[in-house]
């Protein structure tokens, strides 16, 4: 995995730490153009920091990201970002095309009114994530599940070229789940997907390969997970779900 | 609402007229900028730089009767302390986000304690204390409805051309950042506008009571629409009906127009929020 040519999002021996407590630890992984990775790991094990490394809110303490690459703040408008969406006020007077529409910022116009190019691409990206009919809609009218696929329609206005989700599916009950990563799986013929996980997130046979954030940060292909690499990163044993692979990468092992 | 025992007077005197058109004038930054700092939850920031206004007003005042210096206008003085406020408070929430609390409440009770030192040391202007306090619509001059509507003007102006950048900064502010907004200067252009409207609010319900006028109509709206636009519609033909009828009520039995403005903002605010919780 160390050998991928143009890697979409890698890092070289980075290290962070908030205020002198270490959290990752001499982090190395590439990701290449097309992948569907998830990132997984116990709480606190900093897989959203390592995402807020890749989007330039974070900056490492030692070693580098790069995205495309270039520095993180200078490669976001190719990245798509889609943060949970429990921490949004409830009571915002918005719908959820008003939602979409903030991910055009930087594409429309900077003064003034959207213009109606900018209505037209978020109404493609509602309509591509299945919610064509909500876009009046009151955004807090939506289910989990809606609110969750309008931020990614807002990703998707911004013409992104990678997709970062943090923690997508929480919150969302199993059948929920499971047509979202339908959504993914769509996507990802486009789109490279790295994506935050508090579940083993590849269940649903979709995930490429997996990147697991404990210790130490290993990146694997699914086929390699095994029991023994969950029971190391998560100190018990974890129940496994099998599903089919699609991943014939070389991994390697905790 | 318009009683008999109000219409009379209002056509008969000016400085009625003048209120009624500062409060419908008002009505539209009010709206506008309340429905902002409702949505983005910075009540207790425009209560301190309301409350901090009192320095700028009492400076003016000293300067004028002290030193002889006329070329500042009251109003001036209270956008300048507004506008010093507004920074400062800015200024400590990027930067020192923990100790944003402490810094809203110490800007609040500093701004009032030097206003009240510099009235003090100013003789004879005691009287003008109350009236900063708690407004006087009354007193409102064509010149300050000049300004007030200049203002209203900037403001929608302002709002026109940012909407955008300003929605998404309330809404989701690490979204907007990564999508290239600036979203510090956003900020700051919110805060700057919330310290100009409550300038202009003071003239009408006092610096005690701008808090209840620049946020109540805003969330009452919010209560009846579901799109920001909306809102601030609804927030601004809220604030002037509320601040006509504050007037209308007040005038016969002599009661204070911006204390009854701010009873009138009040119940229905609680009446909507009661109606919304069923």
């Amino acid at each position: 995995m160390n050998a991928v040519a143009n890697p979409v999002l890698a890092c070289h021996g980075l290290d962070f730490g908030y205020d002198g407590r270490p959290v990752l630890r001499d982090v190395n992984l590439a990701i290449p153009a097309g992948d569907f990775v998830s990132v997984v790991g116990p709480n606190g094990s900093g897989k959203t920091t390592l995402l807020k490394l890749a989007l330039g809110l974070l900056r490492p303490t030692a070693g580098e990201v790069t995205v495309f690459g270039e520095r993180p703040e200078r490669a976001r408008h190719r990245i798509g970002y889609v943060p949970q969406h429990a921490h949004l006020d409830p009571l915002f007077p918005v719908s959820a095309l008003d939602v979409v529409l903030m991910g055009r910022l930087g594409l429309g116009p900077r003064l003034g009114p959207w213009r109606g190019r900018d209505r037209d691409a978020a109404r493609a990206a509602l309509a591509e994530v299945g919610l064509g009919d909500h876009a009046d809609r009151h955004f807090s009218a939506l289910s989990g599940g809606q609110k969750q696929r309008t931020l990614i329609a807002r990703s998707l206005a911004g013409e992104p070229e990678l997709l970062l989700l943090d923690e997508p599916t929480a919150g969302l009950d199993a059948h929920v789940e499971e047509g979202f990563f339908r959504l993914l799986e769509e996507l990802n013929r486009r789109l490279t997907i790295v994506m935050v996980s508090h579940d083993l997130g590849f269940v649903a046979g979709v995930v490429k390969s997996v990147i697991c954030v404990g210790q130490k940060v290993v990146v694997h292909p699914t086929s390699a997970i095994t029991g023994q690499v969950i029971a190391d990163l998560y100190g018990a044993d974890m129940r496994m779900i099998r599903h089919d692979h699609r991943c014939s990468e070389e991994g390697h092992q905790c | 609402m318009l009683t008999p025992a109000f219409l009379g007077p209002l056509a008969a005197h000016a400085f009625l007229q003048y209120a009624l058109l500062g409060g419908v004038l008002v009505a539209i930054p009010c709206g506008l900028v309340g429905s902002y700092v409702v949505i983005r939850r910075i009540s207790y920031i425009a209560g301190a730089i309301s409350h901090s206004v009192l320095a700028g007003l009492g400076l003016v005042q000293y300067l004028r009767v002290v030193h002889g210096v006329t070329w500042m206008s009251p109003l001036g003085g209270a956008a300048a302390a507004a506008l010093v406020s507004a920074l400062v408070i800015g200024w400590v929430s990027l930067k020192l986000r923990q100790r944003e609390d402490t810094v809203i409440g110490a800007v609040w009770a500093v701004g009032m304690a030097a206003g009240i030192v510099l009235i003090s040391l100013t003789p004879g202007y005691a009287a003008d204390l109350m009236s900063y306090l708690f407004g006087n619509i009354l007193m409102l001059t064509p010149r300050d409805l000049v300004l007030i509507g200049a203002l209203g003007v900037a403001v929608v102006a302002v709002v026109t051309m940012f909407h955008k950048q300003l929605l998404a900064v309330c809404f989701d502010d690490e979204f907007a950042s990564l999508r290239g907004v600036r979203t510090a200067r956003y900020h700051f252009l919110l805060l700057g506008l919330t310290a100009l409207t409550v300038v202009v609010l003071v003239s009408v319900v006092g610096i005690i009571m701008v808090i209840a006028l620049l946020t109540l109509p805003a969330a009452t709206a919010n209560h009846l629409t579901r799109r920001l636009s909306h809102m601030m519609i609804v927030a601004a033909l809220l604030c002037a009906g509320l601040t006509a009828a504050g007037l209308a009520l007040s005038y016969g039995p002599d009661l204070p127009a911006g204390a009854v403005t701010i009873l009138l903002t009040g119940a229905l605010y609680f009446a909507t929020a009661l109606i919304k919780r069923r």
